[in-house]
């Protein structure tokens, strides 16, 4: 047994923590929230590109470096402790594996090479649930009103799930340049995550692949992107506990550092713990996904609940630590608080997943 | 990252298989608790494991250990659990506390005397640490060892000492000195648990059980060839034996969802199956999600072991947390049965062991050290935080306990 990332693995992760702390991912994920800058981190997104982190899970065939699924976990978590506000998560957990899944030789060709070189920013959206589906015609259009778009207002173009003209699921591909996209902005709960609202009227939407796909397949790529996602929490939840630790250190109060009143060691302790919980559900998840393996489904419910949990968690008791200056737009803290809800409800929270543990599991034991 | 075995821990773990198959004694009615494992039946097979040198897999081969890996020991933990053989309850503090201890500190003489014997649990050992005065304060002993002729002692009183009254010998943490302060004035030493001036009594427990005890010693001589390490190093040693207790992490038994989902299964909500309640299936799969995340740490652990490191107080946290979901899971299970639970006797089929880990489960947050101490723990050794205030740090302990 070697339950550890491999020595490559882990300078990748050392490289990419250099990096966004060298450009100060953070400060520019403030400016996105404060409107002072543009809807993403260009810069930081091109500088990632040269660097061939789009491609790093990308076959080689297709322009990555098909170092596979643990090189995505290991720069998510460094995105997800840096907050960078860039388009990584929908781009690549979802569309691109959604392509690799689904698609034909020629559109991996045409698609996923543009993506490695970050050419291409993708948005991923689920239409196929809900009191009216997205349904795509016989004449592969589609027509649909304000589709909720992670990277909505950025994306070149996005991967939809979508009921076809008989009713089965496909994944279909929709170019955002086309007249009949609009697209209006939106302001969720995090705005360093851009999300836009997608009318689409009459638009083309061409098949990936070229059939109907199962709900189980479908519900499969979006619980195997849940496993990066997770790592972006656990990143989060641990840049959350070193903030607070080391704001403890140096506030002092009644004469001391805050950080030797029990109440707050013990605050940041169950930090750890929880942190520590998630971190190795997570890296079982990297394992499984990487490895494809037979409980790669439970792999990802458990690696999502207990990351949802341990970020919430971290972010909730850092601002605490700082007192009223954790209350302030001014202090980070509710920049956590923030990335920590929508990774929590985008794609179900921990109701959703713990039903889908539940069907995973449940079975096995009655 | 993998887990499949390498090629020698799959030789091994054959190795393991076969022997289980040919020797494992049957196992336990179902239902059995753990630790009522009756003492002969535990001894024959200590004795069939150390014959076959699958006792003591990491204590060295030549005090009659096998000199094996951290691996080797947990694949056999797991082959033996798979069988159902008996639990090595009233050998695991000596396997696995005392005698890395007894290597680490004592004389070769010593050793030999002592290790072989624990190993095929012939000897049975126990740890007299705590005291009525001291506990997470351990070394606010007040035990007193007094030097006279070629020994020492004893006088004071040692409490909660877990299997005092099945033990051989015990390690006993003793104030061989009161005028300096706390931590430098402490020694350890071998306790035939059979000295004249010894008294054991047991300690009835919340369950009902009593697996700990008061052990009095009153004037009870201890040769000092028992002494283990120098006069006053007794806290590097105690501290050295908390490190011990750490590396046993590999081996802790977490607590598992499956029977919760089965109770789930078979009681019912106004009518509907309590396992289709939502808020029952949300809360089972937290817990199972909590489970498998242990099991992902002591992997973790398992792999810095292996590797040669040092798991570092990292692994308190699957202490934190067993405990509690422990406590948790049970009580949550006797809800579900509703007035079936309070039925001991009559009622339903999994109440008694409901009833029985509910009732464990809080020794389990204090045994080994508190909640709150592991908390205190993981702050200062791996957060980097202060310490707390230590009032009487510095000064001489007699002083200090007179206050
Ligand atoms: C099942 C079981 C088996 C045991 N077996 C053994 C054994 O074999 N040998 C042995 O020597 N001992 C044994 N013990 C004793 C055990 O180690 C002690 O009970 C434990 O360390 C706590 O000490 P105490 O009981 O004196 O509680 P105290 O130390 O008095 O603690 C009381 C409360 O105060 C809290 N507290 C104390 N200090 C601090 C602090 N600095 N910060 C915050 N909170 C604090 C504690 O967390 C606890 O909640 C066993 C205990 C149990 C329950």
């Amino acid at each position: 047994m070697n339950f550890e990332f491999s020595d490559e693995m882990i300078m990748l992760g050392e490289q990419a923590e250099r990096l966004f702390a060298a450009r100060d991912a953070r400060k520019t994920a403030r400016a996105v929230l404060d409107g002072a800058t543009h809807r993403y981190d260009a810069a930081l997104w091109r500088e990632m590109a040269s660097l061939g982190w789009m491609g790093v899970a990308i076959p080689e065939a297709y322009g990555g470096a098909g170092l596979g699924a643990q090189a995505l976990c290991i720069i998510a978590e460094q995105i997800g402790r840096s907050l960078a506000a860039i388009p990584y998560a929908t781009t690549l957990y979802l569309a691109a594996e959604a392509i690799l899944l689904a698609g034909t030789e020629d559109q991996k060709q045409a698609l996923l090479p543009a993506i490695a070189a970050g050419e291409r920013i993708m948005s991923f959206v689920d239409a196929t649930t809900g009191a009216r589906p997205g349904q795509v015609g016989r004449d592969g259009t589609i027509h649909a009103d304000a589709l909720l778009a992670p990277e909505g207002e950025i994306a070149g173009s996005l991967v939809l799930a979508a009921l076809d003209a008989d009713g089965e699921i496909g994944l279909f591909l929709v170019d955002l340049s086309q007249a009949g996209v609009k697209r209006a902005p939106i302001t969720t709960i995090d705005p360093t995550r851009n999300h836009g609202l997608l009318t689409l009227s009459h638009v083309a939407a061409e098949r990936l692949g070229s059939g109907a796909i199962t709900r189980a397949t479908l519900d499969r790529l979006i619980a195997n992107a849940m496993i990066p996602l997770a790592f972006e929490q656990v990143g989060g939840a641990t840049a959350c506990l070193t903030m607070a630790r080391d704001y403890a250190l140096e506030r002092h109060a009644f004469g001391r550092p805050i950080g030797s009143f029990q109440a707050i060691k013990h605050k940041l302790a169950r930090m750890f713990v929880a942190n520590e919980l998630a971190r190795s559900n997570a890296y079982y998840g990297a394992w499984a996904l990487s490895t494809n393996a037979p409980d790669l489904a439970e792999a990802a419910a458990i690696a999502r609940l207990t990351a949802i949990d341990a970020y919430h968690f971290a972010a909730r008791e850092c601002l605490e630590v700082f007192g009223g200056l954790g209350f302030t737009w001014e202090a980070d803290c509710h920049l956590y608080i923030r990335r920590a809800k929508l990774l929590a409800s985008a794609f179900g929270g921990t109701v959703k997943w713990s039903e889908t543990l539940m069907a995973q599991i449940e079975p096995r034991y009655r | 990252m993998d887990f499949e075995d390498t090629a020698e821990e799959g030789v091994f773990r054959a190795l393991a298989r076969a022997f289980l198959k040919e020797n494992a004694p049957p196992p336990p009615e179902a239902g059995a608790a753990i630790v009522s494992t009756d003492l002969e039946t535990a001894r024959a097979w200590q004795r069939a494991k150390a014959d076959a040198g699958f006792a003591g897999i990491l204590l060295p081969a030549e005090a009659g250990g096998r000199g094996g890996t951290v691996m080797e020991q947990i694949i056999f933990d797991q082959e033996e659990r798979a069988v159902g053989a008996p639990s090595d309850v009233h050998f695991m503090i000596g396997l696995g506390i005392c005698a890395p201890t007894i290597l680490q500190f004592a004389t070769p003489e010593q050793i030999a005397r002592h290790v072989p014997p624990l190993i095929r649990g012939d000897e049975i050992w126990c740890q007299l640490f705590s005291e009525p005065s001291s506990g997470s304060d351990l070394a606010a002993a007040r035990t007193r060892a007094r030097r006279e002729g070629d020994g020492w002692v004893i006088k004071g009183q040692k409490i909660w000492t877990s299997g005092a009254q099945h033990s051989d010998f015990g390690l006993l943490l003793a104030r061989t000195d009161g005028s300096v302060p706390k931590h430098m004035g402490l020694t350890v030493f071998i306790l035939d648990m059979k000295s004249p001036g010894v008294e054991v009594r047991p300690i009835k427990q919340i369950s009902g059980a009593s697996h700990f005890n008061e052990v009095f010693l009153d004037e009870v001589h201890i040769p000092d060839a028992r002494r283990i390490g120098k006069v006053g190093q007794g806290w590097k040693i105690a501290l050295g034996m908390l490190m011990n207790e750490r590396l046993t992490v590999g081996r802790v038994f977490s607590p598992d969802v499956g029977p919760l989902i089965r109770v789930a299964a078979q009681t019912e909500i106004n009518g509907a199956p309590a396992i289709d309640n939502a808020m029952v299936r949300e809360r089972l799969a937290r817990w199972y999600s909590e489970q498998q995340g242990i099991r992902h740490t002591v992997s973790r652990v398992m792999t810095a072991l292996s590797k040669g490191r040092d798991p570092g107080p990292e692994t308190s946290i699957i202490k934190i947390i067993d405990a509690a979901r422990e406590y948790e899971m049970a009580g949550f299970a006797l809800d579900l049965l509703g007035p079936a639970a309070l039925d001991r006797a009559g009622g339903a089929d999994a109440a008694p062991a409901l009833i029985g880990a509910f009732l464990e489960a809080p020794g389990t947050r204090i045994g080994g050290g508190t909640e709150e101490i592991l908390l205190n723990v993981i702050a200062e050794r791996v957060l980097g935080l202060p310490g707390d205030i230590r009032v009487d740090k510095d000064i001489p302990f007699d002083a200090a306990a007179a206050r």
